[in-house]
């Protein structure tokens, strides 16, 4: 059964129509990339899934299940991460207090529940070292690189054992050695049969790591084929409109 | 391709930690990174050179003065800090002050019990707060705008239920309120304990000790404090990882106008008397003490330490120059050099340090 079952969904924003009909599954473990140019509704459907609106028409099963997010909150409750494109990390904190933001683990009762600040950093250590990144619990965000910031980001949605995990242009502002090890980060996931959507610009990534490309354009999904049966010649050519649909 | 790629990150793995060097921080490089570690060294040096040249600045009397003068500003502090760390300023404090001085006092000449004067005024003091936060956090105002207007609206609230004229026939219960204000612990009493080398010190220091001890431990400890510098750091992020932004950022301002209400009634119980002046100016004295001791304007940035040493480093300025004979006129230049220099010394914690930006200077100069 797939994870994620997008079925001919529609969004309007007034008279714009920014998406129609768009349908596409995701497997369990499935890598799967989201292409097209500026404004083709790539934002659009990320944000539909990630619950931060309703689509016009149609559904979004999760596992099946027919599901209606209205809040973020909502479509992270179901197993749905994102790692947002400015990573929303807080530069001031640490990497376990940024990993933890808005679920601390917490001990002692109340009024004095406090913090449990060495599980927290313990738990973030460890979602480190299963991402092989080098990145420490302790050391704040501000300091660090942008693949340890991706990390962290990352780490973020493994808390809670997210089933399908939306990547916004994770490796567009980020120098090619840190590409490369966000890449590794995505690898991490799969093999730990987390679904990931990576939506990106860049051609040579999505090659690298997804099994599975859709390509979109002016709203509606004009191509859905496995890597090894296209070439990044033909996803140019979709994505431009040079090739109408295959 | 993909071989390659995986093969250049396994290399690239292993020395990325090297590479950026960076280092974990021990216990005690934060204490020496942080700017309220360095007001408290330049307040201790301050504070013997002045006991060395001026003998009546380290007397006992003279330490009960100062540390009751700068016990309201730092209470307030504690408030404003708070307010600070989510990026926000509170404008509002001074006029708060009046409006619960005026409301508890007019209670108190209505031959109210102090218990329901000082409830009510609380009750005002934390209603301006409510309105504050609400205008900030859930409509989404600036800050600046809404405190500002509270500032004047509180002002006036409280010259209007004064009459504009002072209160001091306080009912039964005045003595109880002055002993309120005018408490010391320890007492120098001739058959007592207490040798005479230490300070009677005021209920407000005290009052200052225990809030402070409190929010420093909310600070460090709770949930709470966090989500407030989630707030100050990366609003967008905060809310997006589930932190309720709003109901945290309208519990800040609410705790600003509680202590902005505490300090009031201190001064009121110690003048014994209200006046709807109260507290006029008070709004700049306490942003800039939390300045001082290294709250970030920017938000994200500010602890329960340092707006007490940057507060009580502005009254010891202030006490020692008058200490000094210097013309009281001068005090204002003094008090706004030491804010421009903490806030010079603070952008340390902000990325460059101090001498870095020099040295880049002289370095741009020379090439």
């Amino acid at each position: 059964m797939s994870v994620l079952d997008v079925r001919s969904v529609s969004k309007s924003f007034g008279a714009i129509r920014a998406l129609s009909e768009v349908s596409f599954t995701v497997a369990a473990g499935e890598v799967v990339g989201l292409m097209g140019d500026n404004g083709a509704g790539k934002s659009t459907m990320v944000k539909l899934i990630a619950g931060n609106f309703p689509p016009s028409d149609g559904e979004i099963a999760v596992d099946g299940e027919v599901c209606h997010f209205h809040k973020p909150i909502e479509a992270r409750g179901a197993g749905i991460e994102v790692v947002y494109q400015d990573l929303a990390l807080a530069d001031n904190l640490t990497a376990a207090q940024n990993v933890f933001l808005g679920r601390e683990m917490k001990k002692g009762l109340w009024p004095f529940r406090v913090l449990d600040k060495q599980a927290m950093i313990n738990r973030s250590a460890k979602l480190f070292a299963e991402l092989k990144s080098e990145t420490r619990p302790r050391d704040l965000v501000k300091k660090m690189s942008g693949g340890q910031r991706q990390a962290v980001a990352i780490a973020r949605t493994r808390l809670s054992n997210a089933k399908l995990v939306l990547m916004d242009e994770p490796t567009a502002a980020i120098s090619v050695r840190q590409v490369a090890e966000v890449l590794e980060l995505i690898r991490r996931l799969k093999s730990q049969s987390v679904s990931v959507m990576l939506i990106s610009h860049r051609m040579p990534d999505v090659f690298a790591v997804c099994d599975r490309i859709i390509v979109m354009r002016r709203g509606s999904k004009v191509a859905d084929k496995a890597t090894e049966n296209t070439s990044p010649e033909e996803i140019t050519g979709l994505i431009t409109g040079a090739i109408r649909d295959a | 391709m993909t071989h390659s790629q995986t093969d250049t990150l396994k290399e690239g793995h292993a020395s990325i930690g090297d590479v950026v060097g960076i280092r974990e921080q021990t216990a005690f490089q934060k204490m020496v990174a942080s700017q309220a570690f360095w007001v408290g060294i330049a307040l201790f040096v301050l504070v013997v050179f002045m006991t060395w040249l001026e003998p009546s600045f380290g007397t006992v009397d003279n330490t009960t003065n100062i540390t009751r003068n700068f016990a309201p500003i730092a209470i307030m502090g504690l408030g404003m800090t708070v307010v600070l760390i989510t990026g926000g300023i509170d404008l509002s404090v001074g006029s708060v002050m009046g409006l619960v001085a005026i409301v508890a006092g007019l209670l108190l000449t209505w031959h109210q019990p102090w218990y329901v004067a000082f409830g009510a005024g609380l009750l005002a003091g934390m209603a301006c707060g409510a309105f504050n936060g609400f205008f900030v956090a859930y409509i989404g105002m600036p800050s600046f705008v809404v405190t500002l207007g509270m500032l004047s609206i509180a002002r006036s609230a409280a010259v209007v239920l004064s009459g504009n004229q002072m209160l001091y026939q306080f009912g039964p219960d005045a003595p109880i309120v002055k002993a309120i204000g005018q408490a010391k612990w320890p007492r120098h009493t001739p058959d007592g304990w207490v040798p005479h080398w230490i300070p009677e010190l005021s209920s407000h220091f005290w009052v200052m000790v225990i809030l402070a001890l409190i929010v420093g431990f909310v600070f460090i400890f709770t949930a709470w404090a966090r989500h407030l510098f989630a707030i100050g750091g990366n609003e967008h992020a905060a809310r997006l990882t589930g932190v309720p932004v709003d109901r945290v950022k309208f519990q800040a301002y609410v705790f600003s106008a509680f202590t902005a209400s505490i300090a009031s009634l201190l001064l009121l119980g110690y003048s014994g008397s209200a006046i709807n002046a109260m507290g006029t100016g008070y709004e700049l004295r306490v942003i800039a003490g939390t300045v001082i001791g290294g709250a970030n304007l920017m938000g994200g940035y500010g602890t329960a330490f340092g707006a007490v040493i940057g507060s009580a480093f502005l009254e010891v300025i202030r006490n020692a120059l008058l200490m000094a004979g210097i013309d009281s006129n001068w005090q204002g230049a003094f008090v706004g050099a030491f804010i421009i220099l903490a806030v010079l010394l603070g952008m340390q914690t902000s990325g460059k340090s101090l001498m870095e930006t020099l040295a880049s200077m002289f370095a741009w100069k020379r090439g």
